[in-house]
């Protein structure tokens, strides 16, 4: 408890490190996952129903098996192994962007198919075709999907599995509040893992109030 | 955009001609052969009972649906085609405002941006619709929404607006102004085609009457004629309100058999 | 549109923040990547070590602690650039199959029997570490097994082994995890377990759980530092491996390791070897 009055600095670049990681991985996530959800939502294509039965699926995909995979590529023995990313805050955003794109993209599919049932003919009777209504209905469904992201949002700074085994938590460097949670809980110092956990909670807690705060001011900013 | 009339050129012959149009899903025909030249002048009326194929028709004609057989042939004024605008039975507006809603209309139209401003205010002066400009377009009233579809379509200049029963959800002060709204329209040059099943609207509006049963246009005439004496037997038991049973059923393909899927 | 306003000035402030911190790792001081075992880590020997080493070289050393398994994978794959771990016979494999440039003795320690108080095996009493598993074999009182290829786990083995006893039923508990987390369980579940002596000094939740066997020359704990192959791994750090590899066993990391106490107990000893 001590940590959290006198303002540790190692706590606070473990807090740090571990917005850093998750806010990247949730923002290259989104980047990739929103326009490709609502492709996949607007158009038809051959194995089109494996794609989505695949999608939804993945958003099951245990962080230990995301954290494998991507150990597995960026190992000096691995396909990817040149470049040297392993052990460093880089794998980790890599292995948080895979285990939280598909989530982000399966959600956006279903939501985005919703919408176009209710606006396609209106939308194409103005001449918008399907690429140009990506935007449009990206933005339209904008609560939804805000509510999709920050559900990724709290896949990744929830997990242990993925950035344990890429980034080795190695103190300093690597190391996030989901693995020192982990270090401490094996170490037997239960009050300081649960303290940690504690902040955990409050700090997604306020990143979530934030959210929902800016949604509430928008929307009464268009009364 | 002066508002001025719409065409000022004439077309040679028809705006939009329907040939021979057929649409088929799961073996049942909703349209058989259909053939239809919708003409400059005068607003045309679609009347006819439930399951005719009023709305497939129009959406055909539209561009919305392609038919399973026959051809649409549309317009062209000076080298390019024929401005179009559809409001539907629903209102579908985007999640933003009023004005925002039009904007984004005009945006596709591709209207230069310094303009759009300017020409969404006009538009929805022209329905009324000022005081409503920055209120969410979702929680305004059925008819506000069914005139802000119009002011929409407004902006766009279209020399046809097609209508599939604009006004069977509002109450009677909001159907009058949106009838009030399409005869601006109908001032300005555009050409209106309208489905209704409101009769009384059908006596208001139309120059010229489409009646359709069962997926076949039965006739094509005059209103002064079509509400006095109509040409078939059909449409003069659809006049006296009676009520037309399936007695000439789709007609059915060998084989396939089931239900509409679309 | 003031949503639009609010996101357009918000979303690249986030995005600096949080790409720039990330970026700025690439451009640190020199470091190597020192494969380590979780029980090592967790005893806070490389706190106490590698302050000195990186204020005498300006080398910054990164601990991974993994399982002695996963340990080994890591210097097969050349993914660090120097091991300590505590297992001779898999450190003399990697060395012969030219993974590993030599081995060096570091330290030992040892290991101990833990158990609950009530001590229902009575273990205290037997002669040989030997004889105690059997007592636990033969009244099938619960055993905590790592069960993780973990040195602890070899070791736990091979004692068994020792035996000519195949633990295996209800009583033997093969958990998968690392030490600390294997000394909560046993804690929970009142079980006996084999524990390395620096995890178990520096562990906290000890409930009803005391050190009841130890001494037994079989329990010796060996650790040794191996530096990874460069002509194997061209990309490995070799030169600032092998000072670290020189450092700890030198007499200033020897002392430094010998002078780590927890509650004025040393948990290592150094091996003195040049």
């Amino acid at each position: 408890m001590s940590l959290i009055a006198t303002g540790d600095p190692t706590l606070f670049s473990i807090v740090q490190l571990s917005l850093q990681v998750s806010l990247t991985a949730v923002l290259l996530a989104s980047l990739i996952a929103l326009p490709l959800g609502a492709l996949i939502a607007l158009f038809r294509f051959p194995g089109r129903g494996v794609v989505i039965t695949l999608l939804n699926a993945l958003m099951g995909l245990p962080p230990v098996v995301a954290g494998l995979i991507v150990y597995l590529s960026l190992s000096r023995a691995g396909p990817l192994g040149q470049f040297g990313l392993l052990f460093t805050p880089t794998a980790m955003v890599i292995a948080q962007t895979l285990l939280v794109l598909p989530i982000i993209a399966a959600l956006t599919r279903q939501a985005i198919e919703n919408l176009w049932e209710e606006y396609r003919e209106q939308l194409r009777s103005l001449g918008s075709g399907r690429i140009r209504a990506i935007p449009t209905l990206l933005w339209d469904a904008r609560i939804t999907l805000t509510t999709v992201v920050l559900a990724g949002f709290g896949r990744a700074s929830a997990e242990v599995g993925a950035v344990l085994i890429v980034g080795g938590n190695i103190e300093g460097v690597t190391r996030v509040m989901t693995t020192a949670i982990a270090l401490e809980t094996s170490r037997g110092d239960l009050p300081l893992a649960l303290a940690l956990g504690l902040i955990l909670l409050v700090l997604v807690a306020l990143i979530n109030g934030t959210a929902y705060l800016l949604g509430e001011i928008t929307s009464r900013n268009m009364q | 955009m002066s508002v001025t009339t719409m065409s000022p050129d004439p077309v040679d012959g028809a705006l939009v001609e329907l040939n021979e149009i057929s649409f088929v899903r799961s073996g049942n025909a909703y349209l058989d052969r259909a053939s239809l030249a919708l003409r400059p002048d005068g607003r045309t009326i679609i009347v006819g009972p439930n399951g005719s194929g009023k709305s497939l028709l129009m959406r055909i004609a539209h561009g919305l649906l392609k038919p399973t057989r026959g051809h649409v042939t549309t317009g062209r004024r000076n080298g390019c085609p024929l401005r179009q605008a559809m409001v539907f039975q629903r209102p579908v507006m985007l999640r933003r405002s009023a004005q925002a809603n039009v904007i984004h209309a005009l945006t596709l139209a591709g209207t230069p941006r310094r303009r759009r401003r300017e020409h969404a205010e006009r538009a929805l002066a022209s329905f009324g619709l000022s005081q409503v400009a920055d209120r969410p377009a979702r929680i305004l009233s059925g008819g506000e929404q069914q005139r802000l579809a119009l002011a929409r379509a407004w902006a766009l200049r279209p020399e046809i607006l097609f209508l599939d029963e604009p006004s069977s959800a509002l109450d009677p002060a909001a159907t009058k102004a949106v009838e009030e709204g399409i005869n601006t329209f109908h001032e300005h040059g555009t050409k209106i085609v309208l489905i209704t099943h409101d009769l009384g609207q059908a006596r208001r509006l139309a120059d010229d009457v489409v009646f359709m049963c069962c997926g076949r246009i039965i006739e094509h005439t005059p209103a002064s004629r079509f509400f006095s004496s109509p040409v078939t037997e059909a449409a003069a038991g659809f006049l006296r309100g009676e009520l037309i049973l399936d007695t000439d059923p789709p007609v059915k393909q060998p084989g396939k058999q089931g239900g509409p899927s679309f | 549109m003031s949503l639009t306003r609010l996101l357009s000035a918000a979303l690249p402030l986030l995005l600096a923040a949080a790409i720039v911190p990330t970026a700025q790792v690439a451009a640190d001081a020199p470091f190597i990547t020192l494969a380590s075992t979780t029980s090592t880590e967790q005893s806070g020997l490389f706190r106490h070590l590698i302050p000195h080493f990186t204020e005498r070289t300006g080398i910054e050393v990164r601990v991974v602690a993994v399982g002695t398994g996963q340990a080994f994978t890591i210097g097969r794959r050349g993914d660090a650039d120097v091991l300590l771990v505590h297992h001779r016979e898999g450190e003399e494999a990697l060395v012969a199959n030219g993974f590993g440039t030599e081995r060096r003795d570091v330290m030992h320690n040892d290991f101990i029997l833990i158990g609950p108080r009530s001590d229902p095996a009575d273990v205290a009493a037997a002669a040989t570490i030997a004889e105690a598993l059997k007592r636990i074999f033969e009244a099938q009182a619960p055993f905590a097994s790592r069960g993780d290829d973990s040195g602890t786990h070899r070791k736990e083995l091979e004692l068994w082994r020792e035996t000519g006893l195949s633990p295996g039923g209800r009583w033997y508990r093969e958990l998968g995890s690392g030490m600390g987390a294997t000394l909560n369980t046993a804690a929970a579940m009142d079980a006996y377990t084999l524990a390395d002596r620096g995890t178990w000094l520096s562990f906290r939740n000890r409930q009803e759980m005391e050190a009841l066997f130890e001494g037994d020359p079989l329990l010796f704990n060996p650790y040794g530092s191996i530096p990874l192959n460069p002509d194997r791994f061209p990309w490995v750090k070799a030169d600032l491996a092998w000072q670290w590899h020189e450092w700890i066993t030198s007499t200033e990391g020897q002392e430094l390791i010998g002078s780590y106490l927890i509650d004025d107990v040393p948990l290592f000893f150094p091996s003195l070897e040049r």
